[in-house]
């Protein structure tokens, strides 16, 4: 079993919602994101996903366009990227990693070679923002064929049929874009987030992470309660935004909102998991 | 003739190029416009309403101009102009924006959004909102919102909303970008009119089958002018929507080389280019797989042209596929080599050509030399110079 699926599986025994954060490596420097990674696994996260900077992310907002920026300055690339998962896994064997980003910079490896680089730096997903299942195939296979899961996006607009295709195509988790927009916009409606997951669960057996658009520990708890996980991204890269003379001031700014959210999200928890059974 | 070309499949691929390589919000309105795009391509309703347009409010057939006193002076082929700089708004982009604007009416759609380079596509774009009495936005990078500011006033005139881009190189591809972001953000009411055969599938197709018109009309035009097929086209290439339309009624006509011209900046070997087919690698790029202007990280690297409309770092896939089965050669011309075909036209026809179709004059300056008297070139006049006269003049120190 993948660790991904792993992870899913004992949270859900336990009652619990994964917490996943994303930022991007190699914002504000190369070497703050290793540290960063490790201190949010402190804080209490369960899944890290980690973007690789592109120059043309067409997907995000302004905040994680401007974390590209500032990555892409210090010269981070997709084989960087895969450096700092190695660097990480030295002192955790334990956490899920999910590498996050476009296509481009994985067509430029090359499929088989990317995929063998990232099976050596033990990543466990990768979810490629514009590379839907119909044109991922053969990527996809490359990956599971060394045990990395390959992740899929859902969306608001996106049909049953689609919801199924998904379900075939990905493995490891779901992820649910809880609103038409690019990261970090504006506030979800979380009735709508409660009637897309049940179509979604009618679909699919694989778990489901819910993000975009969560910015503090009340929507998190919410949102987490309607999947099985929720994504955490702008609202943590602002927190470096914030901060960029002072990396350190972020990283425990970052950490508390997590640790926060975590605090929220577990309290619930217990009482939920009864009635969800 | 060759044999039959019909490209791209059914899945938008021009071989290994084209494809559909977006976030998945984008995936069912892309699925509706090609449903209503495959609906409306065969309704006779439609195609009437659309010949309808393009003869009364575009102006078409445009005239294929022979060149005769530039001609002689080369001393080789016969130059005809193809002359889309005659129709309203200017260029070649209206063919287009008339089309996809029908598309939109007919899907229910309030509100269009269109990125542009030079500013031609959005003054066609915000041109056919304003007669149908829809809401326009367009995406435009700051530095194109500077160096081409009268295209600007005229959207504006034209009811549309122009947003200065200020992420990443603030040209082309960055409005491009934040146009896909609206249209992620407003995907129920918003139609995005796309204005080069780039994009996801089915816009390269849709896009070329409307620029289509340009190449049945020169077929037609040079066959009653002068008995024949021409021997070459020549057109400018940025992402090529232009070329594309030249092109493709002639794809089957096996006699007639088809010669696109990328935009060399200072020189393709400086890096300071707009060339992906003479210079670039294949890569994927605002929904398609193409040839594009990468770094070895993947990472897209800044263009460069005098020209806005070709200062863009992909190409339309069907180019790619046209040239890895060789059949269309793809030169580059430099920014100087665009300024002489600039001034050649303008003080040989009295024609002043836009500084993108400019780099198209300025090949066929090289090509029409190598060939016979009695051979015929067709060039693409994609679009008139007025929206360069304030980059020309700054050139040569003159305030306007």
């Amino acid at each position: 079993m993948s660790r991904l699926a792993a992870k899913f599986e004992a949270l859900a025994e336990a009652g619990r919602k994964a917490l996943i954060p994303f930022i991007t490596a190699g914002d504000p420097s190369p070497n703050f994101t290793v540290p960063m990674m490790h201190a949010m696994v402190e804080a209490g996260v369960d899944i890290i996903e980690l973007g690789v900077p592109f120059s043309d992310p067409m997907a995000d907002g302004p905040v994680i366009q401007r974390a590209s920026e500032r990555a892409l300055a210090h010269k981070m690339s997709l084989r960087r990227v895969l450096t700092i998962a190695t660097e990480f896994r030295k002192t955790d064997q334990e956490t899920p990693l999910v590498i996050m980003g476009y296509l481009n910079p994985i067509e430029a490896m090359g499929y088989e070679d990317f995929a063998n680089a990232a099976q050596r730096a033990d990543i466990d997903g990768v979810l490629t923002v514009d590379l839907p299942p119909e044109e991922g195939q053969e990527c996809s296979d490359l990956l599971k064929a060394r045990g990395i899961d390959p992740i899929f996006l859902l969306a608001p607009n996106s049909s049953d049929e689609r919801i199924r295709k998904m379900d075939a195509a990905g493995s490891g988790y779901l992820y649910y874009v809880s609103l038409k927009g690019v990261t970090g916009a504006g506030h979800l409606n979380t009735s709508d987030v409660e009637t897309k997951l049940q179509q979604i669960r009618a679909n699919t057996r694989l778990p489901v992470a819910i993000g975009f658009g969560v910015k503090d520990a009340q929507t998190a708890n919410t949102v987490a309660d309607l999947g099985d996980g929720v994504v955490i991204g702008s609202a943590l890269i602002s927190k470096i935004e914030e901060n960029l003379e002072n990396p350190e001031l972020a990283k425990s700014e970052i950490c508390k909102l997590l640790a926060a959210m975590r605090q929220a999200m577990d309290s619930n928890q217990k009482s939920e998991h009864g009635e969800q059974q | 003739m060759t044999e039959k070309y019909n490209m791209p499949d059914d899945r938008g691929h021009f071989g290994p190029y084209g494809g559909m390589f977006v976030a998945e919000t984008l995936i069912p309105p892309i699925q509706q416009l090609n449903a209503a795009y495959q609906q409306y391509l065969n309704d006779p309703e439609f195609i009437e309403e659309l010949d309808t347009d393009l003869k009364y409010y575009v102006g078409r057939p445009s005239p294929l101009y022979h060149a005769e006193r530039w001609s002689r002076e080369l001393g080789g082929a016969q130059i005809y102009l193809k002359r889309e700089d005659l129709n309203h708004t200017g260029s070649h982009k209206i063919n287009n924006t008339v089309g996809q604007a029908l598309l939109a009416k007919r899907m229910g759609k309030t509100r269009i959004i269109a990125e542009t380079g030079a500013g031609q596509h959005g003054v066609a774009t915000a041109t056919v909102a304003a007669r149908l009495g829809l809401e326009c936005v367009v995406y435009m990078g700051a530095v194109d919102v500077a160096r081409q500011s009268l295209n600007v006033y005229r959207m504006k005139l034209l009811g549309a909303t122009v947003v200065a881009v200020e992420s990443g190189s603030k040209t082309l591809k960055d409005a491009l970008n934040e146009a896909l972001r609206d249209w992620v953000t407003n995907v129920d009411n918003t139609f995005y009119i796309i204005g080069t055969v780039a994009g996801p599938h089915p816009y390269p197709a849709m896009v070329r089958d409307f620029q289509a018109i340009i190449g049945r009309e020169a077929k037609q035009q040079c066959i009653e002018a002068t008995g024949r097929l021409p021997d070459a086209l020549v057109a400018c290439v940025g992402g090529g929507s232009n070329a594309i339309g030249l092109f493709y009624p002639f794809i089957e006509d096996e006699s007639v080389k088809l010669i696109g011209v990328e935009a060399a900046g200072d020189g393709v070997a400086t890096g300071r280019h707009s060339a992906p087919l003479c210079a670039g690698r294949p890569g994927v790029l605002h929904g398609n797989r193409t040839y594009l202007m990468a770094d070895d990280d993947g990472e897209i690297i800044e263009t460069h042209s005098i020209s806005a409309g070709l200062d863009y770092p992909g190409v339309g896939p069907e180019h790619a596929w046209l040239k890895d089965t060789g059949r269309a050669t793809y030169v580059n011309i430099t920014d100087d080599e665009a300024l002489e075909g600039f001034y050649a036209l303008t003080r040989m026809e009295g024609i002043i050509p836009a500084l993108e179709s400019a780099h198209a004059m300025a090949y066929t300056m090289k090509l029409a030399p190598t060939m016979k008297k009695d051979e015929i070139i067709i060039v693409n006049l994609s679009g008139r110079g007025d929206k360069d006269m304030q980059t020309m003049a700054k050139r040569e120190g003159i305030e306007l």
